[in-house]
């Protein structure tokens, strides 16, 4: 049976329970959500022993479903003040799966000033005093534990900057290749900084593994399920092929890059750091093109990013932070934006609120636009050594935006506003305003049909239709984050229409239920409004639906575009 | 009439990325489009300065057009 492993920091204690009732048909973001909403006082102090941090795998984790290997972290966010989940690949997710982890529970903060390693097995979970990787960045963290075993272990661990309880900073997760990705958004590392927990690892040696309620039925859905990833055009070539990167030259063309800390929505040197450009470095310098996050990831988005003497630069080089870094502070050397890519994963910084806070921090002044070699010192130098610039800087773009004194600083809820502008994308701009997140365009990508023409075509230019658009894709998102699934199947689902069903199929196969595409809707709006209950109650009411007041005044060129949304035209995406 | 015309993704391959030339009066999209060869099923995007086009669009004189495969990240 799978089991809560709840581990008390207070205390040093851990206890296993079995799973409540309510909670037997939820995984992932889900199941992360209800555990937050239930168990975290929403008014607490983020960084305060009463906050929780929470993993769990999602519903079809450990199964051989194609992109199912995500694991979702969530907790009351030091950076938003509300509630908060983000969802990584890498190893970890299977092996809690395999060892019948349903959800990790880390509560409490110990009363000693020391740090602690967690060590998840077969025999549950034992917790270790070790100060000895304390002020290690995540690279060398990650060499150090796995030279203590011979083993493969999965890894969770934070940074410099999570010891720092930055608001910037991230969990990172070991991968396949043994580098990382990151639970990114919403100060996650800070929580578990404030535990006082370096690290967990995992050996899922001798687990019990998955109990499968019907084989048969489980292994025809997922054929068809793979099928549609591989034939859908985005996930079977165009991911793969450029990766995400892909979209600089498109929301150039389409108005919508921002950039110069969003000022225009267009970037002269696109050409420098497009996903083209990147695709033809790669491939010279024999990095790889494709890569996946974790074992049966059938799309491959990532890739290895190598340097101009073919060693390792970074990999899981995103979209994201190539704008970020890029368009919006005017960096034009792809080089110098890999290279504090690299750096960032390794202090255990969100690449995404970084490099807004850079933008910012430019605007302020503080360095010169373009300047990438300043960047590399001031993550190094200042964030890196914990000085007060870099602890202002690593704790995001509001930060930044509140030291100065500025007024165009896109955050919403606090969080850094990602790499599409919602003045000439309105669908995302509905997104950013009302996900419980914080800005997060991952929460209802409106862009694969403002943008992609995937899932129909809305115009991202006009109000109409935006509002609706958002619902479906934030509704449907918070069901596939509760799957496990990685959210770019969402490309195939909006278009294959097998694609949904053999997903359901899997679930139903995998526990023996019968949910219908109802009931999964009914999930990702139920996740919704858990998520929202937590905010209002923690003090974040509809005006913190907002975008910042700059959007509505300074139009972006080209299109010269404006967010015109009423508050009640904004408020009315809760109708549901 | 001159037209910009941009390709991109794999489209470039074999084509260009760029294009600056004289068009006839009433060209639409969709003539371009054939005249480079490409497959209906390889098209994704089409902006006209900017804004998604239907191929039946009628180019006006400077007008640019950028051509995507059916592309997408997040
Ligand atoms: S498509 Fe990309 S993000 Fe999704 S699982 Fe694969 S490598 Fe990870």
């Amino acid at each position: 049976m799978d089991k809560l492993i709840r581990v008390d920091l207070t205390h040093l204690t851990v206890r296993t329970e079995a799973v409540p009732e309510a909670w037997l048909g939820l995984g992932g973001r889900a199941l992360t959500s209800a555990i937050v909403a239930a168990e975290v006082p929403p008014t607490c102090h983020p960084l305060g022993p009463n906050n929780k941090l929470v993993f769990a795998p999602g519903l079809l984790s450990g199964t051989s479903a194609s992109n199912s290997g995500r694991l979702s972290a969530g907790a009351k966010s030091p950076l938003t003040g509300g509630i908060k989940e983000s969802n990584v690949g890498g190893t970890a997710a299977q092996m809690f799966a395999k060892l019948g982890i349903k959800a990790l529970i880390i509560e409490g903060i110990p009363e000693k000033d020391t740090w602690y390693g967690l060590h998840i097995s077969r025999e549950g979970v034992a917790i270790r005093e070790d100060g000895t990787l304390q002020g290690l960045g995540n690279f060398a963290v990650l060499e150090a534990l796995q030279a203590r075993q011979a083993r493969k272990l999965g890894v969770i661990c934070i940074g410099p900057s999570g010891e720092y309880k930055l608001s910037g900073a991230n969990i990172s997760v070991k991968d396949p290749s043994g580098k990382l990705r990151s639970h990114g958004r919403g100060g996650l590392g800070a929580v578990m900084g404030s535990k006082r927990i370096k690290y967990l690892t995992i050996d899922d040696e001798g687990a019990q593994g998955l109990q499968m309620a019907d084989p048969e039925a489980f292994k025809a859905a997922s054929k068809v399920f793979t099928k549609a990833l591989m034939e859908h055009p985005v996930s079977g070539q165009g991911l793969p092929t450029y990766g995400t990167n892909v979209l600089v030259n498109i929301l150039n063309e389409a108005g919508g890059l921002p950039t110069r800390n969003f000022t225009y929505g267009q970037f002269d040197g696109h050409e420098q750091i497009c996903g083209e450009t990147m695709h033809e470095t790669i491939v010279a310098r024999g990095g790889k093109p494709r890569h996946g996050c974790h074992a049966g990831c059938v799309i491959q988005c990532s890739q290895v990013y190598n340097d101009a003497q073919g060693q390792y630069l970074t990999s899981g080089f995103e979209y994201e932070t190539i704008w970020g870094l890029g368009a919006n502070c005017c960096i034009k050397d792809l080089d110098d934006i890999a290279t504090a890519d690299n750096l960032m994963d390794d202090l255990g910084l969100d690449s995404i609120e970084t490099a807004v806070a850079f933008g910012v921090a430019m605007e302020a002044g503080l360095l010169a636009w373009g300047d990438g070699k300043e960047v590399l010192r001031i993550l190094r130098e200042e964030i890196g050594k914990g000085t007060p610039l870099g602890r202002i800087i690593g704790s995001g773009a509001g930060s930044v935006g509140r030291a100065y004194g500025l007024t165009r600083v896109p955050v919403v809820k606090n969080q850094a506003i990602p790499a599409y502008d919602p003045r000439s994308v309105k669908g995302i701009g509905i997104t950013y305003a009302t996900t419980p997140m914080g800005a997060d365009h991952t929460a209802g990508y409106t862009i694969a049909t403002n943008i992609l023409n995937v899932g129909g075509q809305v115009d991202p230019l006009k109000k109409d239709g935006q509002v609706e658009l958002s619902r479906n894709l934030q509704i449907a998102t918070a069901a596939v984050d509760s799957t496990g699934m990685c959210i770019f199947i969402a490309f195939p689902a909006l278009d294959i229409p097998e694609c949904l069903p053999a997903l359901i199929d899997m679930i139903n196969a995998r526990f023996g239920t019968r949910l219908t595409g109802e009931d999964v809707t009914g999930l990702g709006k139920a996740v919704l409004k858990t998520e929202r209950a937590f905010n209002l109650a923690a003090g974040l009411t509809p005006a913190h639906d907002r975008l910042p007041e700059f959007f509505r005044t300074d139009p972006v060129a080209p299109h010269q575009a404006v967010w015109d949304f009423t508050d009640e035209e904004v408020d009315a995406f809760w109708a549901f | 009439m001159v037209i910009t015309i941009k390709l991109f993704a794999h489209l470039r391959h074999g084509r260009f990325k760029e294009d600056i030339r004289p068009w006839r009066e009433g060209t639409r999209c969709g003539d371009i489009v054939r005249e480079l060869g490409l497959r209906a099923g390889e098209l994704g995007i089409v902006m006209v300065n900017g804004e998604h086009a239907p191929l039946d669009q009628a180019l006006e004189p400077h007008d640019v057009l950028a051509i995507f495969p059916l592309v997408g990240g997040g």
